[in-house]
């Protein structure tokens, strides 16, 4: 173990190069690009054996990691917002092929109009995809949970995101503390037992139509139809819920860290208010903790590291007996709200006495978010509900009447 | 040139398929299967050869298959390849990317001519029957001037965008162009294709009685005379060298004029609105190419 100051991008080639990966495909994007750059150099200086594909679009980068996968290897990718949206065909594929690729995503604004910048619409917008998404709060945990994310999908058959804050992460640099090769080795053997086979001298005929009910192979074996295939997919996303802190209690006994599992908290224990969000916004929320309990207002962070699958049971748990629950969401679900306080809701319908839950939206195409910021919208959801308020619409964190928006 | 008795009996197309009757797949994919030896993986986009490769959990086909999404072809096969040969076991299989004309070069030539400018290492294989015949006969890139599809009710307007030569372009190794009806022909060419290394495009015309409307006993019969009108040519373009090959090298040896066009309009239910004006307008197209490819073979160029 070596502690580096590098950057997130750094911190996924890192993790990538110590996963052993073999094939490698990836097409330029802003903020992803540095990833692929470095991994790039490795593979050309023969520091990484891997294959490195330079495709002509991330449709064709997901595609060689889909293939690549089906015949075996241990693949990666990156990618970011309008990158993973022309993938999209492809993120679907990927998952109902039940492959275990992981791919990075340095979370950047969906253009029109173009920008270049952090909020967390790209992925959140592939949350319904079947891929587990894990986000990041900061570079030790990108290079961590990317390792552990090759564990996961080859666990479970299902691919893997591990998304990061553009910029903010991407492009910043901390302290990581890099585990040495003979660590991560330890922890995550070479792929073995590939779901699919792809042998000439054993053919098969690998996703063909595959009609909605069961039907008898030439041995007259019933087979899943499409809806069976989608229940054993769902199966192995509930898995997840099982086998992600699973996977992070093995890292931390190889490498002595862990990540926290499916959610983790700060100060809420005590708290009756909890701040909910996912990536780097929940490290500046451990800020706004900070000067809200100097006022003497009790209120925790509780961070979502696992989105997909969505840790209901955790949450509804994590927040019971409190009075409030202020989400943070970086996304938004046009004509409804944020995605993560859509959903913390739908958790905790079935709770005793559940919180009160109030959503802000914030940080939209790179809009400055302050930890000074997200304790005022803390107190505005506070004195909502001390007023007795209990449905609202978001909150817009700094959208400024001056800029045409009310 | 193999003779058709010479072909190996090993059969990989197991027999029953859904395939419609007739279909020039079928033949075709029986003598690909035979010049590989079975020692493939073919990647196949949404197309006819889906339909033709069967239905989960059965399959008609005793190769190693990876049904991919439609514009992934190409790199889908890069991809096969990128993995076989990080785990060390590209030499036990060529890598096969197989699909349509609308697949091809419609909605997957993106991907193809990034594969094709990397020169990554596999054989990609087109069948051209000449429109969306799987989703029920609509126009694409590659439909014929005159033929009337579900998207040109009244006949195309336009001539088909000259594929192998877009692939020449690329100066991968070798281009050929072949067609279901002559499997020999194209059993020679992949099985040429095979020892070589790095990207090998093989455009293959193959005769589609639902979607041409010809009655599936006339398959072959209409793959042959589209050679001999010269609507179709057999060449290869190896390491930049052009020939002609088979039926098209022996019409152009024999240097007498080709069967008119207008023979072979009238043998198929698409193109009975074309008018005698757009058949003499195909027909000089025919001809400006024939001469364009008698040239190239005097010229190997």
């Amino acid at each position: 173990m070596t502690t580096r100051v590098i950057t997130g991008n750094e911190a996924a080639a890192i993790a990538a190069k110590l996963a052993r990966v073999q094939v490698i495909a990836a097409y330029p994007i802003t903020p992803q690009s540095p990833v692929v750059e470095t991994l790039s150099a490795w593979v050309e200086s023969g520091e990484l054996p891997a294959e490195f594909v330079t495709v002509e679009s991330e449709h064709s980068a997901l595609t060689v990691c889909i293939t690549a996968s089906t015949v075996g290897a241990r693949v990666f990718t990156a990618t970011s917002a309008n990158g993973l949206a022309y993938m999209n065909e492809q993120v679907w594929w990927a998952a109902g092929a039940r492959l275990p690729i992981v791919m990075c995503i340095a979370n950047r604004a969906m253009a029109a109009p173009w920008n270049v910048l952090n909020d967390q619409q790209d992925s959140m917008s592939e949350r319904d995809a079947g891929w587990v998404q894990l986000y990041c709060r900061d570079n030790q945990e990108i290079l961590d949970t990317t390792v552990q994310a090759y564990r996961i999908a080859e666990r479970l058959n299902v691919p893997v995101m591990v998304c990061y804050d553009g910029f903010l992460l991407s492009h910043t640099v901390m302290p990581v503390d890099v585990p040495s090769a003979e660590q991560i080795d330890a922890f995550l053997p070479p792929r073995t037992d590939p779901l699919q086979l792809v042998d000439a001298n054993d053919p098969r005929n690998i996703g063909p139509v595959t009609l909605a009910d069961p039907r008898t192979d030439a041995d007259g074996v019933a087979r899943p139809g499409y809806m069976e295939f989608r229940a054993l997919h769902h199966g192995a996303l509930l898995e997840a819920l099982e086998v992600i802190p699973e996977v992070d209690a093995e890292y931390a006994s190889a490498v002595g860290r862990a990540c926290g599992g499916l959610t983790w908290e700060y100060q809420l224990g005590d708290a009756d208010v909890g701040l909910v969000a996912a990536g780097s916004l929940t490290t500046q929320l451990t800020l706004a903790v900070e000067s809200l309990r100097a006022e003497g207002v009790r209120v925790g962070v509780l961070g979502i590291r696992a989105y997909r699958p969505f840790p209901a049971a955790e949450l509804r748990s994590r927040l019971a007996g409190k009075r409030l629950a202020v989400v943070f969401d970086k996304a938004l679900s046009y004509g409804y709200e944020g995605p993560i306080a859509a959903d913390l809701k739908a958790a905790l319908h079935s709770a005793e006495k559940p919180p009160v839950v109030f959503g802000c939206i914030c940080g939209l195409g790179g809009r400055d978010v302050s930890p000074k910021d997200l304790a005022g919208a803390a107190r505005r959801a506070i004195a909502d509900a001390d007023a007795g308020v209990r449905e609202r619409k978001p909150d817009w964190i700094n959208v400024r009447p001056e800029g045409g928006a009310r | 040139m193999t003779r058709i008795t010479e072909l190996p009996t090993t059969e990989y197309v197991l027999p029953g398929n859904r395939a419609c009757a007739g279909c020039g797949i079928g033949i075709a994919l029986r003598a690909i299967t035979k010049a590989l030896d079975g020692k493939m993986v073919m990647t196949v986009p949404a197309s006819c050869l889906t339909v033709l490769g069967g239905m989960y959990p059965t399959s008609s086909v005793n190769v190693p298959w990876i049904n991919v999404a439609f514009p992934s072809t190409a790199a889908a096969a890069a991809g096969a390849a990128a993995g076989l040969r990080a785990m060390g076991k590209a030499d036990d299989m060529t890598v096969l990317a197989m699909a349509g004309d609308g697949g091809t070069g419609d909605i997957g030539i993106q991907a193809l001519s990034g594969a094709a400018e990397r020169n990554d290492d596999f054989i990609y294989l087109c069948y051209d029957n000449e429109a969306y015949m799987n989703t029920g006969t609509q126009r694409s890139g590659l439909t014929p001037h005159g033929a009337r599809t579900t998207t040109t009710w009244a006949g195309k307007r336009e001539n088909p965008k000259d594929l192998p030569r877009i692939m020449e372009a690329h100066n991968i190794p070798y281009v050929a162009s072949t067609s279901a009806a002559y499997p020999t022909d194209v059993y020679d060419k992949v099985l040429k294709a095979r020892d070589i290394r790095g990207l090998r495009y093989i455009h293959m015309n193959t005769p589609c009685p639902s979607g041409w409307s010809f009655d599936p006993k006339d398959t072959v019969r209409l793959g042959k005379l589209a050679v001999d009108c010269g609507i179709v040519v057999l060449y290869e373009v190896e390491g930049g060298v052009f020939h002609l090959t088979g039926r098209s090298a022996a019409l152009a040896k024999a240097g007498k004029p080709l069967t008119p066009v207008a023979e072979y309009v009238a043998t198929q239910g698409r193109f009975k609105s074309m008018t005698a004006e757009s058949i003499a307008e195909v027909q000089s197209w025919v001809d400006e190419r024939w001469t364009g490819y008698l040239e190239r073979e005097r010229t190997g160029k």
